[in-house]
């Protein structure tokens, strides 16, 4: 079942890498949220995969019997999740914004920073 | 603003039944699949169908304070909760419970409620913030 | 309710007051932060909030350091759970200097930035964001869990990118956007990273990792996800050649939060690759020290030549952050007690002079009204104090004596020297030989000379004489790097202190594991 996973985890981070290489903002930013699932998931398969009962502890006991799946990924992805879901919206909206200020969704158009046309420092004194 | 009559009119049921759920689901959380953080969601889901419906002024008018601040509240109340053990000589976030009996009912009181509560208002408020913002021009943070 | 047995798991004796020095630096900024986003329309002067919370965080992170040098490790553990269930915050020397210097910066950042932040931007959030940012440096300081440090390293993220777009101006949306992608890409791999290292030992905790990496069988691929980590962090640190997102944003928003990225954020990056390639994963990241050698030369040389290519002044101090991540990687990649004491000193060092660097080079753009080297000029003669400065400031950078930067060079060479790695100081003295060419043009262009240009010089946006809350913070530190100089001890001190404790894996996983009651 691991291996399943790995191809799966394999699959969304070579689609982010393709993504990502675009110059297109929108298009690194989908390649972004598709990055942070393809985490998610390899999260949740190095805390490894069982097909047993969920880590519930049953009213009349004190402590979790039998075999039960791993709680801990599960909290560092809800943990994940939620921290680059709100950095996502920031960068979402930041980068609407920057297509409305800067006039273009290409990266190589964005040179407001670092501009095309800097003389460079002096030569001589 | 999506101005049909059906949307327009039933926009501020569902918004409400929503806001009720966000709270259900939000207080549920402790035990059950839920907690502040998808209650929060729910919540600014309900604010941000309410800004489709009737425009963002109206919204704005309806929340009395802007969003953020209520997101600044439940921060606060998060890390207080946070801090209360320090008055018992335990470690910061331990989790404190008290059972006091309101009118025969026994209710669960904890810090984990209350950091949920402010988490409830943390990402609530800064989500309707985001939220408006784009509905509103279409841009700015 | 039964009473079930859970001393395994938590801890249930009481935990003195003195072990919430560790806390509370964390809770003080995100207190701070609360009250101000919540009463940001009512608050008039915002500042004070800030300026107290960064004091008492101040206060309490000298604290924690005197307590931390006195005896070790000091661990809280979150919610009681024990090590290694639950999440621990362990101050070490090493994270705790690192805090405290922050903090001091950071504190001096915001008297600076008094003056430029207008009441637009106070509205739009600088105050929140700042103390969220210092919240989310401390955090990653003195956490003692790697997720954790992940979740600090978010929330310092955010926090950094909504200051970077304080003011909304187009160089600011175009520099943040960058800045937030490649970061986050960078935070992502951390995460990749840490999710290999939980799937291959099971646990989280810095001290336990510790442990189990140097129990770990020899086909376990530790070196895998060392890489990983050095790729994660050395983006984070702006390391070449994952170095261009710096230059680019770094200079956009106003010269106080300039100063603040410079002197902070690239040291979190730096931090972060020290604790995990020495304290974690020390024994097997001796097998690719040449790769960070490589990195650490390449990083030096392009810093230095960056700097030199470089017309504006802000962009140019960006180079020369660059530069000095360069060094801190030197010492890394000489590695034992030597390399990493010099290194780390070359942190604290380049904490403060860059941070002065950069609130100089805003009063001389507030003085001159333009920070392009070829309109620059006549600084001397109208402020002969300022000139003054920047030459100390330039020196320094440079390493040359007797300023701070001398010290950690010398440290840098004769641990280089002892271990080998002759090439490597070679390139450090070379790049240092470029740094100094790069400022002494600085100097000479926007001090020495007259101005070339002398009615640009009034125009509207002319000469505006520095009020004494932008002076005050850079003489301060201006006065500190003279100070660390002349009397380097007790920097040393620390630096050593630290090193010792990264390399002593035992006494810190002891001291967070075994010493809980």
């Amino acid at each position: 079942m691991e291996s399943v996973f790995a191809l799966l985890v394999t699959a969304f981070m070579a689609v982010s890498v393709y993504l990502m290489l675009s110059r297109h903002i929108i298009r690194v930013l989908i390649g972004l949220a598709l990055l942070g699932n393809g985490v998610n998931l390899l999260i949740f398969t190095a805390g490894r995969l069982t097909r047993e009962t969920p880590p519930l502890i049953a009213p009349d006991a004190e402590a979790i019997t039998g075999i039960v799946a791993n709680p801990l990924p599960q909290a560092l992805i809800l943990t994940a999740i939620v921290i680059s879901f709100s950095f996502f919206a920031l960068l979402l909206v930041l980068g609407f914004r920057a297509y409305q200020d800067l006039g273009t969704d290409d990266t190589d158009g964005m040179r407001a920073a670092e501009p095309v046309d800097d003389p460079g420092p002096p030569e001589g004194y | 603003m999506m101005g049909t009559v059906i949307f327009r009119t039933l926009s501020p049921l569902i918004s409400a039944l929503t806001l009720m759920l966000a709270v259900f689901v939000t207080l549920r959380g402790h035990n059950d699949p839920g907690g502040g953080f998808i209650g929060g969601l729910i919540a600014a889901s309900a604010f941000a169908l309410l800004g489709l419906s009737h425009g963002v002024p109206a919204v704005r008018q309806a929340l009395r304070f802007h969003p953020m601040s209520y997101a600044g509240f439940g921060l606060l109340l998060a890390v207080c909760a946070g801090l209360l053990p320090i008055f018992t000589g335990r470690s910061f976030f331990t989790a404190l419970w008290t059972f006091p009996q309101v009118l025969g009912v026994e209710i669960a009181l904890s810090t984990p409620m209350f950091f949920d509560i402010g988490v409830f208002f943390v990402v609530s408020g800064a989500m309707t913030s985001i939220a408006l913002s784009l509905e509103q021009r279409g841009g700015g943070v | 309710m039964a009473a079930a047995d859970v001393s395994a798991a938590l801890i249930t004796a009481p935990v003195p007051l003195s072990d919430w020095l560790v806390a509370l630096p964390l809770a003080i900024p995100v207190l701070a932060g609360a009250v101000l986003v919540l009463l940001r329309q009512q608050l008039k002067q915002p500042i004070i909030v800030a300026v107290a919370a960064l004091l008492a965080m101040l206060v309490t992170d000298i604290a924690l350091l005197a307590r931390v040098l006195q005896q070790g490790p000091v661990v809280m553990y979150m919610g009681a759970w024990k090590p290694p269930f639950g999440i621990v915050f362990a101050a070490d020397v090493f994270g705790t200097s690192l805090a405290t210097l922050a903090t001091f910066i950071a504190l001096l950042a915001t008297i600076y930035s008094a003056a430029d932040v207008t009441w637009a931007e106070r509205r739009f959030g600088f105050y929140p964001f700042l103390m969220l940012l210092m919240a989310g440096v401390t955090g990653a300081f003195l956490t003692g869990d790697i997720f954790n440090l992940y979740v600090w390293f978010e929330v310092l993220l955010i926090s950094s990118t909504g200051l970077l777009l304080v003011g909304s101006k187009k160089p600011q949306i175009d520099g943040a956007l960058k800045y937030g992608l490649l970061n986050l890409l960078a935070t992502t791999l951390f995460l990749v990273a840490t999710a290999y290292l939980y799937g291959v030992l099971g646990t989280l905790n810095m001290a336990d990792i510790a442990l189990k990496v140097r129990a770990a069988p020899a086909d376990t691929p530790l070196v895998t996800i060392a890489v990983l980590y050095l790729v994660a962090f050395g983006m984070k640190a702006a390391a070449f050649p994952l170095n261009f997102w710096l230059p680019a944003s770094y200079h956009a928003p106003g010269a106080g939060v300039s100063a603040l990225f410079a002197a902070i954020l690239t040291k979190v990056g730096i931090y972060a690759l020290i604790k995990t390639e020495v304290l974690l994963l020390g024994p097997v990241s001796a097998h690719f020290a040449p790769v960070i050698a490589a990195v650490a030369g390449a990083t030096m040389l392009t810093g230095a030549l960056g700097a030199l290519a470089q017309s504006e002044l802000r962009r140019l101090f960006g180079w020369l952050v660059i530069n000095g991540i360069g060094s801190m990687l030197m010492g890394l990649a000489i590695g034992g007690e030597a390399g990493l004491t010099a290194g780390i000193f070359y942190a604290l060092h380049s904490m403060v002079t860059m941070a002065a660097l950069y609130f100089c080079g805003g009063l001389v753009e507030a003085l001159a009204g333009t920070d392009r080297l070829t309109q620059l000029g006549g600084v001397q003669k109208r402020a002969p104090l300022l000139g003054a400065v920047l030459l100390i400031l330039s020196l320094a950078v440079a390493g040359l004596p007797p300023f701070s930067g001398f010290w950690p060079k010398v440290l840098l060479v004769k641990a280089g020297i002892s271990a080998g790695s002759g090439g490597l100081v070679l390139v450090l003295l070379a790049s240092s030989l470029v740094t100094t060419i790069a400022m002494g043009r600085v100097y000479l262009f926007a001090v020495w000379r007259d101005a070339p240009d002398a009615a640009a010089q009034t125009g509207a946006n002319g000469p505006r004489s520095p009020g004494a809350s932008v002076l005050l913070p850079t003489l301060v530190l201006t006065v500190l790097v003279v100070a660390i100089g002349l009397y380097p001890m007790p920097v040393h001190e620390l630096a050593a202190r630290s090193a010792a404790g990264l390399l002593n894996a035992d006494a810190y996983s002891h001291a967070v594991l075994g010493g809980a009651p």
